[in-house]
């Protein structure tokens, strides 16, 4: 009841937030303004930030003077799983950001050992919205970060999975805090972001469980070292519930190096450890996101 | 025949009455206000008087000389902040702000700030940084572009990125007093 209530006053505030910058939008938009590599690059749930973690910024190139928007397709490749996600997202303003993705895992032995089939794909609507509430994460004072608010509703596809393997729910909906700040004068980018979520596996194993239904506070956390105007490498840390009783979920922790090949395009690879995901352990393997932002 | 000669006629005659305003845009674009006179010593067009004081450099300076020595010293501090003007007022996207400008006192002030900041050796005898952008009407997009032809001006004279944006968390606090819509 708090959560949905929490959900319709961050939904009231951004569709205000819309109506308020497109009313003060009488002059001329001007476009992609945005400082190399500001935007950040897509999440696997397709808001702006870094490659597992949400960042207080809002995707695209656009300033406040604009509105801006990237695609994006991300692939892992696990020793039990092959991850492909991709979405959209749209950033209005510098100030709200809209955003879709959709997950995929395939499973492929586990799929025929957990009697699903071998193959067998778990997928994953993730609607996502992010208001940024406060400050800047390149100008302003060096110690303001820039703080953004944000819902994510998540739906997953496999119901039956879901109930199979002891999730309460096939959809959910996390709720998050996130400050961004580039520290200029050591050339380093932190993020602290908490997430109120109940979702297994991201939510592609669904949200809660018979006895573990709450939303609960999750840590993600990034920190990246900036070599270049184009060129960036750092580490993320995210912090997981463990809802289910059939099989241990594990915290995320990621090494990227980023490259803006171009203003409107950013190449992320990565080193992921995902941990154990439905009874397979040691899920490590590399990650690799094109994302497209304008 | 006739009837394609006569509506050409008419559409002509129709155009007619723009002309004169045409002439009358160009000849208030020649009877510009001529520049005023510039100090012959300076070169720059005299400012109204306003208090002097480092302060109004916006920014306290580095301790040590650490970040002189990354910017080449006053040299190196001028070659930047020459490149970076040069590219700015031949930049497409923000050449609009420095047209009526006085660059001569820009390349000066600039230059002072710079190596105020720098602790590199001078005193910044320009006005603050609110009331020398008040009337600019700058975007965060100009700044934007500012920033990006100051970074490409570091590059150019080979300072580290690192000193580069310890220069620049000195100037990013300024936004708030530069950004003025």
């Amino acid at each position: 009841m708090i959560a949905i209530n929490m959900f319709c006053r961050i939904a009231c505030l951004l569709a205000l937030s819309v109506c308020a910058a497109t009313a003060a939008q009488a002059q001329d938009l001007r476009n992609g303004g945005k400082l190399l590599l500001t935007n950040g690059v897509s999440t696997i749930e397709g808001s702006g930030g870094g490659g597992l973690a949400t960042w207080s910024t809002i995707a695209g190139n656009g300033t406040q003077e604009g509105i801006g928007g990237s695609a994006h397709g991300t692939v892992i490749e696990l020793p039990d799983y092959n991850w492909t996600s991709y979405g959209l997202s749209v950033g209005f303003f510098d100030r709200v950001e809209l955003s879709y993705a959709r997950q995929n895992l395939d499973t492929i032995d586990i799929g025929a050992a957990l009697g699903l089939g071998r193959g067998y794909t778990l997928n994953q609507d993730v609607f996502g919205a992010k208001l940024r509430i406060a400050g800047d994460a390149v100008y302003g004072s060096n110690l303001m970060p820039q703080i953004a608010v944000g819902v994510q509703h998540k739906r997953s596809s496999d119901d039956a999975v879901v109930a199979a393997v002891g999730g309460a729910s096939p959809h959910g909906t996390d709720f998050y805090i996130s400050a961004t700040k580039l520290f200029l004068s050591h050339s380093v980018l932190a993020n602290a972001t908490v997430r109120f979520t109940k979702a297994n596996q991201n939510g592609l194993l669904g949200f809660g469980s018979a006895t573990d239904n709450d939303h609960k506070p999750q840590f993600e956390g990034s920190i990246a070292y900036q070599f270049s105007r184009r060129f960036v490498v750092g580490g993320e840390y995210r912090t997981k519930p463990d809802n289910l009783a059939i099989a241990r979920e594990d915290d995320w922790f990621d090494l990227f190096a980023a490259y803006a090949v171009t203003r409107n395009v950013t190449v992320t690879a990565a080193y992921v450890d995902l941990g154990s995901i439905a009874t397979a352990d040691n899920q490590r393997g590399a990650f690799l996101s094109l994302q497209a932002a304008f | 025949m006739i009837s394609l000669i006569l509506a050409l006629a008419l559409s002509a005659a129709q155009e007619m009455p723009d002309m004169p305003d045409a002439e009358t845009e160009v000849s208030e674009a020649t009877t510009l206000p001529p520049e005023p006179q510039r100090d012959p010593v300076t070169g720059e067009v005299p400012v109204d008087p306003y208090e002097m004081s480092n302060a109004n450099a916006g920014s306290k300076p580095f301790a040590g000389s650490g970040m002189r020595d990354a910017f080449h010293g006053q040299d190196g501090i001028r070659r930047v902040v020459n490149d970076m003007v040069d590219l700015s007022v031949e930049d497409p996207r923000i050449s609009e702000v420095f047209v009526s400008h006085d660059l001569v006192r820009l390349r000066r002030t600039l230059f002072e700030q710079f190596c105020y900041i720098l602790n590199a050796g001078c005193d910044y005898s320009g006005r603050d940084m609110v009331s020398s952008h008040k009337d600019l009407g700058l975007q965060i997009d100009d700044l934007n572009v500012l920033v990006e032809n100051l970074q490409a001006a570091m590059a150019k004279e080979k300072i580290s990125f690192a000193a580069q944006n310890r220069f620049l968390s000195k100037l990013a606090p300024m936004k708030r007093d530069v950004v003025t819509r």
